[in-house]
């Protein structure tokens, strides 16, 4: 094959394969089903020697058996790795390539471009500082040439390469050339690019990649490799002071402690202020820990462990900026965001945020508008669905500290994460904090643990979930009595009692027992900052809005309570009259009769209440309580448990 | 075998190929310093968001590398998880002492498994053949020992420049709870946002080498001057020719055929393995710096010394598949 050994011939020596900087560039390629992507990426590795004799005499093989090329080398089976893909000839997940040239050693991120897969590419798009989008010759700008160019600039790429592809099959018409540069610069108007690249090129026989081809003498630019090369990406973006997100709290023995992370952006100094974004407590850096020794100072893209001058708690997912320069810190902001879910996004719906280190319940609260690919005008909407791009309103359960993504990729960057697949279902891209913004809690010093400790116990919620007429406040009035014996200090939070104050305002639909218990769990939530164990009894029939209650405690301050009786056992109790109202019809949404209520699948404690008398449930609950209230308080490493 | 604790890398008196003053080491360039801080970034968050997660140790450079960055990850602590070794029992007898001197010098926790039912069935690589040795002491003792343990999360030492479906792996790779992998139903992965939720018994295989290339590693191995294996570098040792591969004859279980005899030859390992599958290459590469020279006019990749990958087309990915790393 002729082609192989020309290259061959042409190796350099080996010391100039040694990247004498080593600066990196990570780009990616994108481009529609058979504009040639994996072709150019196999070409770029065959032409900077990153494929070894053994995957060549492999891909001889392949060519022959499933090629596409006839008798030549087929380089998209050099780079479509799995198996589908070889049989199917189209890509269909991200693929990363490593090569390297005198100048520079480059990461490849290979975006799929057939529609269904956009969520890849903003995958790529998200660590990458370069786009390569193509643009087949004969077939001009397409749909997927405006969505990638969309998504590139949204994720915040500014550097473009327009690589024209297949010039060979318009015979290597300059005029062709200029018109789909032209288009493609009314395309990105408005895009925010700071340099936009167009090469004329054939990645299947290699024209303008690395050499300049002699069948475009029109075209003067840079071969694609010799772009790459040089392009000048370092302008970060960042626009922040220091950010410091906690990622882990290293404390080996009780003589170090330390705040494990990765700098986000900005520099910090031994003796610098810093302050904790979201629970304001301030302090000075007094070492910056590193295996190799201290050091003086860090910068963004450093991993150090932080160690401060004063005793302060800072659980993981907190930031340490500098007081003068903070983040927002809010639980309500606006984001742009590309939906990848299969499920579509509709408002009210709750998911898992997590931006940094840090992970709460979040939902979209309001779906502002969807960003039209074609036009890229702006239309109203109600729902996204998968691959589509809009803005919305997150609402976060706790106050979390970010930037807006443009002013800083890492802190103002995140994901929403289905809360029963797990699947990762949007790349949310901050924009600003609506409501309350220039809300800075202030760190106080007598804190939960504090007040505890002057109480002789460890505070705790214990959350009496089950059905009306189960028992669960008989039983919260027992374990009171018996906590109130043994010198504990205790609070009850009833269902009744709340809705004739606090809550009187509510009714009984879906939203408004969400925001019931919402509301008793940040109640309950108060009183163990106070140190008090509260007892809760709440029918509270949704598993989410229980899961939320729970949200708002750290690990070990919340006990799930089941007090499960059989439905017919509570009609038959029925204390209140209120099951007869409801067979009646006076009553219409009650729990049991005209509404579902979600048992808890894994209680931190069942009560079988039909098989036991209150008394010693009571017993049987104070038992678990004894033991988790006993002892030192305890120390809460992350206050946004899930 | 000694290990240096912490600033003071000192040289090595065992293995004169890492005895280079550490003045003498090149700095870590801005590429590898990255590097090194992506992997630190990866591991933390894995011992911050995981009930159990446990290193896979499979003595080879990667391995090594991956222990220095987990040792510097978490200092002054020590890494909050053990080492663990699926062993074959065919692996080199230098890996073994290898892999027991540097638990014992780290003070580090190290579990090694052996699938029993596997041995007790007489399952090797002569007599059962690669394929079926890989499948059975390698991917079945990996879910096993993964079971036993209840372990949550593994490191493993994996390159995406090693080998195509490799490529297409995220770093967190999430594995059912049946160890499979379903590489068209990833979870998008960006920027350094990890989504690390998983039900009950589902897994995540988690990669922090993801990004190094094989001369990345190298380097980073003389800069830091962590410790290898001595069979990478090159020494005369006795050979077979077996289908075109140099296969080193380590032990009195390896059959030889009638009149076949093993020759000494100068040679090294680029990569490790199971011995009788483990193919040598010619060199005379006694430093790193050798190593690194090698590499760089070498032709042929870093895999093909491998018997297993060649069994069939595409054979990585369907291992992968079925829970092999």
């Amino acid at each position: 094959m002729a082609v192989l050994s020309l290259a061959r011939a042409a190796d350099a020596h080996a010391a100039d394969l040694l990247p004498a900087d080593r600066g990196l560039l990570r780009f990616i390629t994108c481009g529609s089903v058979d504009d040639g992507k994996s072709t150019l990426i196999g070409r770029l590795l065959f032409e900077t020697h990153a494929v070894f004799d053994d995957q060549l005499v492999a891909l001889e093989a392949d060519s022959r058996r499933v090629g596409t090329t006839g008798d030549d080398i087929d380089f998209a089976l050099l780079v479509d790795g799995l198996e589908q893909e070889r049989e199917q000839g189209i890509t269909i997940d991200v693929a990363h390539r490593y090569f390297s040239t005198p100048r520079r050693s480059f990461i490849v991120a290979d975006t799929p471009g057939h529609e269904q897969y956009t969520r890849n590419m903003a995958t790529g798009a998200s660590n990458a500082e370069l786009a390569i989008i193509l643009v087949d010759a004969r077939k001009g700008l397409l749909t997927q040439t405006r969505r990638h160019s969309l998504i590139a600039a949204l994720m915040g790429i500014r550097h473009i390469v327009v690589a024209i592809n297949k010039i060979d099959l318009v015979g290597y018409d300059e005029a062709r050339f200029r018109t789909l540069t032209a288009d493609y610069a009314r395309l990105a108007e408005g895009l925010g690019f700071a340099s936009i690249a167009p090469i004329p090129l054939s990645a299947r026989f290699g024209d303008n990649v690395s050499t300049a081809s002699a069948a475009t003498p029109w075209y003067e630019g840079p071969t694609l490799l010799g772009h790459l090369e040089t392009v000048d990406v370092e302008e970060t973006g960042v626009r922040t002071g220091f950010r410091f997100p906690v990622q882990w709290v290293n404390r080996p023995d009780q003589s170090f402690r330390g705040f494990s992370g990765t700098v986000a952006g900005g520099t910090i100094a031994v003796g610098d202020a810093v302050v904790t974004a979201v629970s304001g407590h301030q302090s000075r850096i007094a070492r910056i820990v590193t295996f190799d020794g201290d050091l003086e100072r860090a910068s963004a893209g450093d991993a150090v462990t932080l160690v401060l001058a004063d005793e302060i708690d800072v659980p993981r997912g907190d930031v340490l900026v500098t007081p003068r320069e903070r983040p927002s810190v809010a639980s309500r902001l606006s984001a742009d965001i590309v939906w990848m879910g299969e499920d579509l996004a509709v408002a009210g719906r709750s998911y898992l945020l997590k931006i940094g280190t840090r992970t709460v319940p979040a939902r979209i609260s309001a779906i502002d508008h969807t960003l039209d690919v074609e036009t890229l005008g702006i239309t109203p909407a109600v729902s996204l669905g998968l691959n589509a791009i809009g803005q919305v309103e997150i609402e976060t359960l706790v106050p979390i500290a970010f930037d807006a993504y443009a002013d800083n990729r890492a802190t103002g960057a995140f994901i929403l994460i289905d809360r029963f697949t797990h699947a990762t279902v949007a790349a949310g891209l901050a924009r600003e904090a609506r409501g309350a913004t220039n809300v800075h809690r202030h760190g106080f010093d007598v804190d939960r643990d504090a007040r505890a400790a002057l109480k002789r116990q460890r505070p705790l919620a214990i959350w009496l979930t089950g059905l009306p007429g189960s028992g669960k406040s008989t039983i919260a009035n027992l374990l009171e009595r018996k906590l109130h014996a043994l010198g504990r200090h205790t609070a009850v939070l009833d269902g009744d009692s709340l809705r004739q104050g606090l809550n009187a305002d509510l009714g009984f639909d879906a939203a408004a027992r969400a925001e019931n218990v919402r509301r008793a769990a940040e109640v309950a939530r108060l009183m163990v900052d106070a140190g008090l164990i509260v007892i809760c009894a709440f029918v509270s029939p949704f598993r989410d809005d229980r899961a939320n209650a729970r949200a708002r405690f750290a690990d070990g301050d919340f006990l799930e309570v089941f007090v499960d009786a059989p439905l017919e056992v509570c009609a038959e109790r029925d204390p209140k009259g209120l099951y007869a109202g409801a067979r009646e019809g006076r009553i219409a949404t009650f729990t049991g009769v005209g509404q579902a209520y979600e048992p808890p699948l894994s209680p931190d404690v069942h009560l079988d209440a039909a098989g036991a008398e209150a008394h010693a449930l009571a017993e049987q609950l104070l038992a678990v309580v004894e033991r988790r209230i006993t002892g030192a308080a305890g120390n809460s490493e992350d206050s946004a448990a899930l | 075998m000694t290990y240096p604790l912490r600033a003071d890398l000192a040289g090595d008196a065992d293995l004169s190929a890492l005895a280079v003053d550490r003045e003498a080491r090149p700095a870590l360039s801005p590429h590898l310093k990255r590097l090194e801080a992506e992997a630190i970034h990866i591991m933390r968050e894995v011992a911050a968001e995981f009930a159990k997660p446990v290193m896979l140790y499979s003595i080879g450079k990667d391995s090594s590398v991956m222990l220095h960055l987990a040792r510097k990850a978490f200092f002054p602590s020590k890494p909050p998880f053990p080492l663990m070794h699926v062993d074959t029992t065919w692996k080199f007898r230098e890996m073994i002492s290898f892999r027991d001197e540097t638990a014992k010098a780290l003070d580090w926790e190290l579990i090694v498994h052996v699938n029993e039912e596997g041995v007790a069935r007489g399952v090797d690589p002569f007599r059962s053949g690669s394929a079926v040795h890989t499948q059975v002491m390698k991917t079945e003792g990996l879910k096993q020992a993964l079971d036993r343990w209840g372990f949550d999360a593994a490191f493993g030492g994996a390159r995406r420049d090693e080998e195509k479906s490799r490529a297409k792996e995220r770093i967190f790779s999430h594995r059912t709870a049946s160890h499979a992998w379903d590489p068209r139903n990833q979870r998008p992965e960006l920027w350094r946002v990890f989504n690390t939720r998983i039900g009950p018994g589902e897994s995540m295989r988690v990669f922090p080498l993801s990004n190094w290339t094989e001369l990345d590693v190298w380097q980073y191995i003389a800069a830091e001057g962590i410790p290898v294996v001595p069979l990478y570098f090159a020494a005369e040792r006795p050979v077979v020719k077996r289908n075109g591969a140099l296969i080193m004859v380590d032990d009195e279980r390896m059959p030889l055929d009638p009149g076949e005899q093993p020759e000494l030859r100068r040679v090294r390992f680029r990569t490790l393995g199971c011995y009788p599958l483990t193919g040598a290459i010619r060199s005379d590469a006694t430093t790193l710096d050798d190593i690194v020279a090698e590499l760089l006019a070498s032709k042929v990749s870093e895999r093909q010394g491998r018997v297993i990958d060649q069994d069939e087309q595409s054979s990585m990915e369907r291992k992968k598949r079925e829970g092999y790393f």
